[in-house]
């Protein structure tokens, strides 16, 4: 992990000390333990304070088009994939983006580690080992215990678009997408699905930090606060959470690209995933499409093609 | 004085009859204040709720009033509903931002019938922390952590039993429904030890207001602002935050007008009707964000608007903190304009 650290950095000065950017977008070590906060280095002297390691698990990508002049972002799989969306829905401008590639092994769910031990008060992170001393207990994780949700299913580890890869890439599994998750969610009852997103929507406070982290919310004015026509009102309960939920993962169809950035960032729990997942799922069995795996491309709505599944349309 | 925990549970359990009572329980995924019937459904052992509990006063989506035209007929109805509420376990960082939101809702110009009637209802039993997260530094503030400011009647945990202060005369009013009996030596030692403990985490605030004085125009803003998403999270966790939008809720010939939770970050904060926003970019939001709290409020109300709870630190997505936001501005070099 060191040897990529240094590799960063030095990438970093470089593309600042010959003025190729602007601002190198990253990340480095927050206030709190196990934390990772995003970065914005301006010059060469500012270099030395990024980092990479399992605690990265902010989405840069959402920073990059409000980020001003030419730019380079620290990139794992996610974000480039994120990158590669903004790209095709005509958001960035390539030649202004320089996307330093990093290939990830996942980011550690700090809930898992909060609900076991309390709040942690100090941890390290040792050849894939976790040490945490916590105001409930000590514990030592694997980094496989903590892997979060999102990265369990990642197929996507190494970056799909990028100007420089720095360090070692991931062995990737070629296999189809199994969405497990999905499917024991569309296994239950109608009700006890119902059940599940009642209990899941009355947590949410519509702060919209998951919209706000999300790389791919990008409209200059949300639906939500949109005032004519009021789409919603500021009221916080079940049926207006899950509109603007459901409101937002059907903007996301054929775009969203699973990074888990709006789950991590809901400050409530709120399991906002699985209506992603769901319409990830959906996108794929119907269109065979994965969101942001190429530069090229369309989103899945926005092109046509014949060799679509398209079971939903009447045969030719 | 103290009372055993067993007999505060059966006076406790007294009060549900009188009172709507709040109280800290587990919902799955942290504490949330919400009312209980019993005693034993109370989380006892809790550093501190996610969402603070001003929305008992102040909550984020209020009916003000409700009207109805018929004919030429117009109908107003007040839907102020007030009931008299116990508020327990509320921390000390929480019960000193309720003093906070009093300046700001009763004041010499101005009274909110919302607020305040509400707030007048309501008692609000302290509880001191013994245990300290790493995200307190309510102790900046000249907050003790087991201090007894802003609560009516305050307890502090000894394991069996609560030390029991009286603060308030509505504290006084709940204190003769409790039988009270004398402490210890020993548990006056361990009172002593708890009140004189202070947050590990402080900053130094001492100079903040009259540095932000002369920091409008400063540089600092530009790169502070840069990591943040521009959501809602600090300001809807912060026990002191009371900004409101005020709408009309209309449908074909009767409406409700609603005052909601607004925020400092929010795309439609001071948009004004003409589509002009003073502040339309995260830059100038962050300052009047940390303005807000550590300058104007002052110089308005006589003290800041922030109490250490540390809540906007835990949920923050990408761990803008709040300590290292204001060392920033004190460390900060001033242009000479």
């Amino acid at each position: 992990m060191n040897n990529i650290i240094n590799d960063i950095r030095d990438k970093a000065r470089q593309l600042l000390a010959e003025g190729k950017v602007d601002v190198v977008i990253g990340y480095e070590k927050g206030s709190l333990p196990l934390k990772a906060t995003p970065f914005f280095a301006h010059s060469p002297a500012e270099v030395d304070s990024l980092i990479w390691d399992e605690t990265c698990e902010n989405n840069l990508a959402t920073y990059v088009a409000k980020t001003p002049g030419k730019k380079a972002i620290v990139a794992k799989g996610c974000d480039s994939r994120a990158l590669a969306v903004l790209l095709q829905e005509n958001q960035l401008v390539r030649d202004d983006l320089y996307i330093i590639g990093v290939s990830c092994t996942g980011v550690i769910d700090q809930r898992k580690i909060v609900a076991e031990v309390g709040e942690i008060l100090e941890a390290g992170i040792n050849d894939g080992k976790i040490s945490v001393k916590g105001m409930a207990g000590d514990k030592e994780y694997l980094f496989a215990e903590l892997k979060d949700a999102t990265c369990q299913t990642c197929r996507y580890p190494n970056p799909v678009l990028e100007d420089v890869h720095l360090g070692e890439t991931i062995a990737v599994s070629q296999e189809a997408p199994a969405f497990a998750d999905v499917i024991a969610l569309e296994e239950q009852s109608a009700g006890e699905r119902q059940d599940y997103f009642k209990e899941q929507m009355s947590k949410c406070i519509r702060c919209y930090a998951c919209r706000n982290a999300c790389p791919l919310c990008y409209c200059q004015e949300c639906f939500v606060d949109c005032n004519s026509p009021r789409w919603l009102t500021g009221g916080v309960n079940r049926a207006e959470n899950l509109f603007f939920q459901a409101g937002r993962v059907l903007h996301l169809a054929g775009r969203c690209v699973d990074c888990g950035a709006c789950t991590r960032a809901c400050p409530q729990g709120v399991d906002i995933r699985a209506l992603n997942r769901k319409m990830t799922k959906d996108v794929y069995t119907m269109y065979n499409h994965e969101a942001g795996i190429s530069e090229d491309g369309k989103p899945a709505l926005n092109e046509y093609t014949t060799n679509d599944p398209e079971q939903f349309l009447v045969k030719e | 004085m103290k009372i055993s925990k067993e007999k505060f549970g059966q006076a406790f359990d007294a009060l549900v009859a009188d009172y709507k009572v709040i109280a800290p329980v587990s919902d799955g995924s942290g504490i949330a204040f919400t009312e209980v019937k019993s005693f034993s459904d109370v989380k006892q052992d809790y550093l501190n709720s996610k969402l603070p509990p001003k929305a008992f006063f102040f909550p984020q989506h209020e009916k003000l009033m409700s009207y109805k035209k018929e004919g030429k007929d117009v109908t107003v109805k007040s839907e102020l509903k007030v009931e008299n509420t116990i508020l327990f376990g509320i921390r000390p960082c929480d019960a000193k931002g309720m003093l906070l939101l009093d300046k700001v809702f009763k004041n010499d110009q101005y009274t909110d019938p919302y607020y305040y009637e509400r707030r007048e209802k309501a008692v609000i039993i302290g509880l001191g922390c013994t245990k300290i997260a790493p995200t307190c530094f309510c102790s900046s503030f000249e907050i003790s952590p087991a201090g007894s400011e802003g609560s009516d009647l305050f307890l502090i945990d000894l394991g069996d039993s609560y030390e029991v202060e009286v603060v308030t005369e509505k504290g006084k009013a709940l204190a003769d429904r409790l039988a009270l009996a004398e402490l210890t030596a020993d548990e006056q030692a361990l009172v002593d030890k708890i009140k004189s403990a202070e947050t590990p985490s402080k900053i130094d605030v001492s100079n903040t207001t009259s540095k932000l004085d002369k920091m409008f125009n400063s540089p600092y803003w530009d790169t502070l602002q840069e990591k943040c998403l521009g959501c809602n999270v600090c300001s809807f966790s912060c026990p002191t935050c009371h900004c409101f939008d005020i709408s009309e809720e209309v449908r074909k010939n009767e409406g409700t007008r609603v005052r909601t939770w607004d925020a400092c970050m929010a795309p439609l904060f001071t948009l004004h009707g003409s589509g002009h926003n003073p502040r339309d970019n995260k830059k100038t939001r962050w300052r009047q964000r940390l303005m807000h709290k550590f300058n104007y409020f002052v110089h308005n109300n006589g003290s800041m608007s922030c109490v250490g709870c540390g809540r906007c630190i835990k949920s923050c997505p990408v761990n803008m903190d709040i300590r290292q936001v204001v060392d920033g501005a004190n460390k900060a070099e001033l242009v000479v304009e």
